[in-house]
């Protein structure tokens, strides 16, 4: 329970702003907590009288913490290709081991079958080496072609039970998202979702893993103070790749996985790329994104012409995506794709939290926007406040004309 | 088929948006609503117990005022509703509530097939689906978009994945977490609302599911959070300024620069 010192409270109400969740309010002077409370502390934060607390039982002492040691990374392999937020993982978690004096490690799950022609499991296994592995563990199995929660999940707990790394991490991708929760529940092992922001407490060694909430309106930071693995699902496309480096050493470590750790309750009968998406949204460079502002379908004519000029992806706002101009797979926010193009050009799109979720930490922002107090120039590093319709025709032809010249 | 639905109230976060002055939250008078998800959770199971025949159960871990969605989900169609609520709960992180769940789940006689949304909205981990499978046993599917079928036993579901989708098959009992392609949720009609009316709804508390007390609320939780902030806004922005070609030509000359 929320704890509230009557005698220091002055009724000042900054808890009540800060309470996401309108569990705390002022009344007669004095702050009253409801039960829908969800002990998140962030009233307890701004409260500057010092009149909330929440008091923590100190279970019981963390047994052998010492005896979990290193970083592992799981390395996503999917259609003969590692995820880019395999590598990216490597960068923080060559970070992170660093600072513990510790090695990182990498588990690579899937089958020599697929996609041979590029190098397979091996050529992967060496690529994370590359990118700051120290040792590989690599399951390479007919049975492990497809995903599947139960076999990737049982040879991921059980390799984690044997070697006892201190940390976790894997993307928060479809995947990731979907395995890495059983996993930790088969660890009894605390997890956060969808990080952005990872880094080591110096007092105690521990984990600060630091994640948005509430679609962005709020980030929290997270600790697992008394289990071990402290494990963690990190948004692509947020943390850095070590450069590639030919003359790292790392071991490559075979795993055979038992026949029962392979046994799956789901079966994959059929896998199917979205073939209205060529361009990998996540991965452009350069991003256009339209939103209502376009009116219609015809509009999004113009943001292809502007994404072929400039050799980008097209994206959009779920207003549009709802009112059927362009698929789903364009989406960008909260419940779209993340991206974090070096530019990303938004026309037409008001810039609502759900959206800026999706793509603030793009390098570049240019707004389009003809109303000057749309939120989207809030996060724009160049902004034309203008009609789409005059602005984005005009920004085509100098383009063109430039690149002519 | 016995079928539990389970359904967190969260804060609507429609009006919910950063002032960028001050940077911290603005919000016109938070409501609690059924979170979005879920609802398209609910309906799947309806339709899926009036094609195969078969009861809704939904569920819900929260305070007492969680109530309120649980009414309307029997307004939209479920028959029986359950309350886990119990002040030990409170703080609970995704082990804790999968743990708390899972006991309310056997309590009430176990189930053929349990939805959850993809996520809430407001914790937004995508946690609570698959960890509860884990607890139950159940084998599952995350992002499921589509049921193709049901016979003998197994699903042929959908599960949406980044490059595409996944047409699988999964074993009953299993549990499945949907997103919003999968239905057009219903409203809620009449006749669901004077059941929803008149339904008692059954509450259980910790003792009553047998929960472990050192698996539930925030003693229980191996997650602590230790600090919650307001995101940072951007630094230095530039409005290009004079006329819309004099704009342009500064735009494409940055862009130029960048790429
Ligand atoms: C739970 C939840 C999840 C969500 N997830 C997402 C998500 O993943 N992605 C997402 O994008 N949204 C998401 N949303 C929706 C989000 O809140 C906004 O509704 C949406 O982003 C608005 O899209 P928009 O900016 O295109 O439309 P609007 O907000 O309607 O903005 C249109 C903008 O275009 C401008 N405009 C109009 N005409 C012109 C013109 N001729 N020239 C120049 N400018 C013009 C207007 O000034 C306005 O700023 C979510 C919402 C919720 C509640
Ligand atoms: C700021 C903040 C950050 C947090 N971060 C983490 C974190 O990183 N890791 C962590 O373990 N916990 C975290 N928590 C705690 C977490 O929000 C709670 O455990 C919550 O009870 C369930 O998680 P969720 O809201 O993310 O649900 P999700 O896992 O996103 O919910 C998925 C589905 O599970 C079902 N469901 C979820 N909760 C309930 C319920 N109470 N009753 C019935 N059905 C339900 C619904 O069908 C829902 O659609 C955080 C809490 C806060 C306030
Ligand atoms: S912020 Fe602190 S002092 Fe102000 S009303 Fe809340 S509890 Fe009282
Ligand atoms: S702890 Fe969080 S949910 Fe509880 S009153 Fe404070 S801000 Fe609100």
């Amino acid at each position: 329970m929320l704890k509230i010192d009557a005698e220091a409270c002055i009724g000042c109400g900054l808890c009540e702003d800060a309470c996401t969740f309108a569990a705390i309010r002022v009344e007669d002077g004095l702050a009253v907590v409801g039960d829908n409370c969800t002990l998140c502390g962030a009233c307890v934060e701004v409260c500057e009288e010092g009149a909330l607390s929440i008091p923590r039982q100190e279970g019981e002492a963390p047994a052998d913490l010492s005896s979990w040691s290193g970083v592992w990374v799981y390395a996503e392999y999917r259609r003969g290709r590692l995820a880019p937020v395999a590598l990216e993982l490597l960068g923080a978690g060559r970070r992170l081991a660093d600072k513990r004096s510790v090695e990182v490690a990498a588990v690579l799950l899937g089958s020599g079958l697929q996609a041979a022609d590029e190098g397979g499991l091996e050529a992967a296994a060496r690529e994370l080496i590359a990118h700051g592995a120290d040792r590989v563990y690599l399951a390479d199995d007919s049975g492990l072609a497809d995903f599947s929660d139960d076999a990737y999940g049982n040879i991921l707990a059980e390799l984690v039970r044997q070697y006892r790394p201190e940390i976790v991490l894997a993307g928060a991708t479809a995947i990731g998202r979907s395995f890495i929760p059983r996993v930790a529940t088969m660890l009894a092992a605390g997890l956060t979702a969808d990080c952005t922001e990872l880094d080591v407490r110096a007092e105690d060694g521990a984990l600060l893993q630091t994640r948005p909430a509430f679609g962005g309106n709020i980030m929290a930071t997270i600790v697992c103070p008394r289990t071990r693995p402290q494990m963690a699902t990190v948004r692509p496309m947020v943390m850095k790749p070590l450069a590639r480096d030919e003359s790292r050493k790392g071991e490559i470590v075979r795993i055979e996985p038992a026949a029962a750790w392979l046994s799956s309750r789901t079966k994959v009968l059929e896998s199917v790329t979205a073939a209205l998406d060529q361009v990998n949204l996540a991965e452009a460079d350069i991003v256009v994104a339209g939103g209502r502002g376009l009116e219609n379908a015809e509009g999004f004519a113009m943001i292809r012409q502007l994404a072929d000029t400039l050799g980008g992806a097209m994206a959009a706002s779920r207003a549009a995506v709802d009112s059927g101009w362009i698929p789903y797979p364009h989406q960008v926010g909260q419940t779209g794709k993340t991206v974090a193009p070096k530019v990303y050009i938004a026309c037409g799109i008001s810039g609502a939290i759900q959206h800026l979720v999706g793509m603030q930490s793009a390098e570049t922002i240019i707004a389009i926007n003809r109303d000057p107090e749309a939120p989207i120039f809030n996060v724009a590093t160049y902004g034309i406040v203008g009609d789409v319709f005059e602005v984005v025709p005009k920004l085509i032809e100098q383009l063109q004309r430039r690149s002519d010249s | 088929m016995k079928i539990v639905i389970c359904i967190k109230q969260v804060p609507d976060a429609k009006d919910v948006r950063l002032d960028p002055q001050t940077n911290t939250l603005a919000r016109e008078g938070v409501q609690s609503i059924m979170n979005p998800y879920d609802r398209h959770a609910l309906e799947e199971g309806v339709r899926l117990a009036g094609e195969q025949g078969g009861t809704v159960t939904v569920l819900s871990m929260g305070p007492p005022q969680a109530q309120e969605v649980l009414r309307e989900a029997v307004a939209c169609g479920a028959d029986e509703a359950v309350l886990v609520s119990d002040r030990a709960f409170a703080g609970a992180d995704t082990w804790a509530t999968t743990h708390t769940l899972a006991q309310a789940i056997r309590t009430i006689g176990g189930a053929d097939l349990v939805l959850c949304g993809k996520q809430a909205i407001d914790g937004d981990t995508a946690q609570v689906g698959p960890g509860l499978a884990e607890r139950l046993g159940f084998p599952y599917a995350t992002c499921v978009k589509k049921v193709l079928s049901c016979t003998d036993g197994v699903m042929q579901v959908q599960r949406l994945m980044d490059d595409g989708y996944d047409t699988m098959a999964v074993q009953l009992p299993a549990l499945l977490t949907v997103v919003k392609e999968i239905n057009e949720p219903r409203l809620p009609s009449l006749k669901g609302k004077m059941k929803a009316k008149k339904l008692a709804i059954k509450t259980l508390s910790a003792a009553d599911i047998d929960a472990d007390p050192a698996q539930i609320g925030l003693p229980g939780s191996p997650t602590q959070v230790v600090r919650v902030f307001s995101p940072q806004a951007r630094g230095e922005r530039t409005i290009f300024q004079g006329s819309v070609d004099e704009q342009v030509a500064q735009l494409a000359r940055e862009l130029q620069q960048i790429i």
